[in-house]
């Protein structure tokens, strides 16, 4: 058998298709997105977005009550939203086998937060393996349908950035269906009303009674006796890293986080004369240890981002590699919003206004960074509508008005009910919906709003104007956010006006839709360095040294948006070849 | 530990990173080795500063590396080339494509652009290529990516027809007769960038 390079997403997907997995649902989210991307691409599975990921979770379950095997995805915060049906589905168990990927991001690669969500398999009642390559991830995941049918129950696998975004060797088996489970219609068991669920209660003690006796037999958790001198337990990716950092030490590598292998943990304290838990985030196998009365050696490794082989190493003694010196003063490169964004003209507006801004989740959020520096709140998906809500009820901005500001996939996962809120409860305020026809920051999904479907066939988009309405917004109208003029002026009006209105700022992002419109170019007769062009936060524009900006032509779509901004129309269409290395094409 | 070789491809997000580990990784592979390779998605390819690791040998544990680890570090661009150097080991290879993307806070001019870091890479040791120029010699001005995979090749164990053949399957059909030129550009011009140290 010849062995392939796979990501860790990709081997997710591949297990689940080779587990007979009916339907793949669950919303984007790095560092998960490429599961279901790449599990649509086999035959015989039925792959979708939901608008988010309690909603996956749902259609997940009801997979599971026909009978069919379902794979749901998601990304930590993800998992947030989820945790309703997850919580009691748990009690229900499944149907079919059901498998719930979520993948963490420790050091917030690109994420608001580093939650660990093991701390949601006991929190919740649920096994959860924990795979540390790509073949693990293939494996763990047919692993994890089995154990699903065999004991009646959701199942977590966790994984990090590290083992979803990474790739290695991958050998890779058949797709084998398993005769669906039958379909029942048992109230007792998928009814969760009290009585039902305190039945249910007792049965999912008992459930994992034999889930703790099969982590402990079960091949998912090992120890592999090198030196008996110093033993590591660990699991997921860490365990890569203690194999390079600590090559003689001897692990007890940890499958399965929960229940966990208490005996084979005991087992494995036994043989080894030092006992240290390497993990990283919570100190989720720490604390479980100590309260098996185990004797743990203290690493000193911190509970904060990414652990690495060197910082493991160095725990137990290594000195560090010998280092080149360090270039300094280098200028920061954060990230930035592409030449052409239509979410820059609302941003410039938002500036003219004085705005008070709650954003939200997506590409748009780099609108906080400087120059445009228009963004005072970014906390989850959601959270621009409820938080504008409740900000503008302290008058506390003090005569400035309030905008929130809401992705097009954003809102359909989160905001809707925040709109309604502000209908029921007769808010003041503005909301944008910031429409740009996909998802973008996790590269370019489709959503309700966009009319598009995960395998990109066409589907309802959801109008948002009429759904505003049904809402019962007084106002909503809909603007193109590359008319600076006529997007200053709607939001002028709509902050003026009293009551609650919304904006939408209807405009494709500028990486789906190629512009063919001209570069355009700075007459420097007609320029007067006023800076307001530079101030747009624009790729394409380089403010030089004697403060003269210049726009680099080679990456400069047209978009026009500093055409509008340049009082002295000093602008142009036509004008001298520039390239400056911008490079973002 | 067994010996594991280690490459490093630091750049701006858009620039082609992600392509070029993903070939070194899959010539590793067709000779022979145990590959991990490692990216970044989500918000930093948005215009930010991206590292892709490629590490092969017998068997590879961790998919990352610490800072000293690194055999190879190939830098699309300047400046990341220096905020990256670290990673290089004290005995490492790099190369380092002549072309500045200057980042947004340069661009506002809220901070002035980095100083005397084309000095500093010579000093460390830094092979230059002109990924661009080459590239628009090979009849593809966006295939400098594969003229730096020309030049990472160079120092890699590697034979040269894997290579050709990995890059003749990656890109598309049409660009095939550009790309191998624009590899082979790459490679001969860091084999005479080593020879003129």
């Amino acid at each position: 058998m010849t062995r392939s390079l796979m990501s860790g997403n990709e081997a997710v997907a591949r297990g689940a298709w080779e587990s007979g997995v009916s339907v793949g649902v669950g919303y984007p989210g790095t560092p998960s997105t490429e599961v279901l991307e790449n599990l649509s691409k086999y035959d015989d599975v039925n792959c979708q977005w939901a608008p988010n990921e309690k909603v996956a979770a749902e259609v997940g379950a009801g997979v599971s009550y026909g009978g069919k095997r379902a794979l749901v995805t998601m990304k930590h915060v993800g998992l947030n939203v989820a945790a309703d049906p997850l919580f009691t589905l748990s009690y229900i168990g499944v149907g079919g086998g059901y498998v719930l990927l979520v993948a963490d991001d420790p050091g917030m690669h690109s994420s608001q937060n580093e939650q660990d969500s093991r701390n949601y398999a006991a929190f919740a009642k649920v096994p959860m393996l924990e795979p540390s390559d790509s073949q693990e991830m293939l494996a763990f995941t047919r692993a994890a349908f089995d154990i699903s049918e065999q004991f009646d129950t959701p199942v977590l696998i966790r994984s990090t950035t590290r083992i979803s975004h990474s790739k290695s060797l991958v050998e890779v088996g058949e797709r084998r269906v398993a005769a669906p489970v039958e379909f029942k219609q048992q109230p007792g068991k998928w009814v969760m009303m009290p009585a039902n669920a305190r039945a249910r209660r007792v049965d999912l003690a008992a459930r994992l009674e034999r889930l703790s006796a099969f982590s402990n037999e079960c091949d998912l958790n090992r120890i592999e006796m090198r030196d008996p001198g110093l033993g590591i337990v660990c699991s997921g990716i860490v365990y890569e890293y203690v194999r390079e950092a600590l090559p003689e030490a001897s692990i007890l590598k940890i499958g399965m986080v929960n229940p966990l292998p208490e005996a084979l943990i005991a087992e494995f304290a036994s043989k080894v004369e030092r006992l240290a838990v390497v993990e990283e985030l919570d100190p989720y196998l720490t604390s479980r240890l100590k309260a098996l009365g185990i004797k743990l050696v203290e690493t000193g490794l911190s509970a904060i981002g990414e652990l690495s082989p060197g910082l493991i190493a160095r725990a137990f003694g290594a000195e560090p590699a010998e280092l080149r010196d360090a270039i300094n003063d280098l200028p920061p490169r954060p990230p930035l919003l592409c030449p052409g964004c239509p979410h820059r003209g609302v941003y410039w507006a938002l500036g003219k206004l004085k705005a008070v801004v709650t954003g939200d989740i997506g590409c748009y959020t780099l609108g906080a960074l400087p120059p445009l520096s228009a963004m005072d709140t970014c906390v989850c998906m959601g959270a621009s509508v409820g938080m504008a809500h409740g900000l503008g009820m302290t008058g506390a901005t003090e005569g400035r008005p309030v905008v929130g500001v809401i992705g097009d996939s954003t809102f359909a996962h989160s905001g809707i009910t925040g709109v309604l809120d502000m209908v029921y409860n007769g808010a003041e305020g503005t909301i944008v919906i910031l429409d740009n026809r996909t998802t973008a920051m996790t590269g370019h999904q489709g959503n309700p709003v966009s009319g598009k479907t995960l395998v990109g066939d066409p589907a309802p988009a959801l109008d948002l104007v009429a759904l505003c309405t049904a809402l019962g917004v007084r106002s909503v109208r809909t603007v193109d956010p590359l008319d600076m003029t006529a997007t200053l002026a709607a939001l002028t009006e709509e902050t003026e006006r009293d009551g609650l209105s919304v904006i939408i700022a209807k405009s494709p992002c500028a990486l789906i839709v190629r512009s063919d419109a001209d570069p355009v170019a700075i007459d420097e007769e007609l320029c007067t360095r006023c800076g307001v062009c530079v101030r747009l936060g624009c790729p394409a524009i380089m403010k030089l040294q004697t403060g003269q900006p210049v726009i680099d032509t080679a990456i400069c779509v047209g978009c026009g948006q500093c055409v509008q901004v340049c009082r002295y129309n000093a602008i142009v269409t036509v004008g001298p070849a520039c390239d400056f290395g911008g490079g973002l094409k | 530990m067994s010996e594991v070789t280690t490459v490093v491809l630091v750049g701006v997000g858009g620039q082609g990173t992600i392509l070029a580990g993903d070939v070194i990784a899959k010539v590793a592979v067709a000779e022979g080795h145990d590959v991990k390779l490692s990216e970044v998605h989500g918000m930093a390819q948005r215009g930010g500063s991206v590292d892709t690791v490629v590490r092969f040998g017998e068997k590879v544990h961790a998919p990352i590396i610490d800072t000293g680890v690194a055999d190879h570090l190939i830098a699309f661009e300047i400046t990341e080339a220096a905020r990256k150097l670290q990673y290089l080991s004290k005995t490492g290879r790099l190369v380092v494509n002549s072309r500045t993307i200057q980042p947004l806070p340069v661009l506002t001019g809220a901070v002035g652009p980095a100083q005397g870091v084309e000095a500093e890479l010579q000093y460390e040791g830094a092979v230059f290529i002109d990924a661009e120029a080459l590239a628009c010699e090979a009849g593809s001005p966006r295939s400098a990516n594969v003229v730096l995979l020309g030049a990472a090749s160079y120092g890699l164990p590697f034979a040269e027809q894997t290579w050709r053949d990995i890059i003749a399957a990656r890109v598309p059909p049409k660009t095939v007769e550009d790309n191998l030129r624009a590899f082979e550009l790459g490679r001969a011009a860091c084999a005479k960038g080593v020879c003129d140290l």
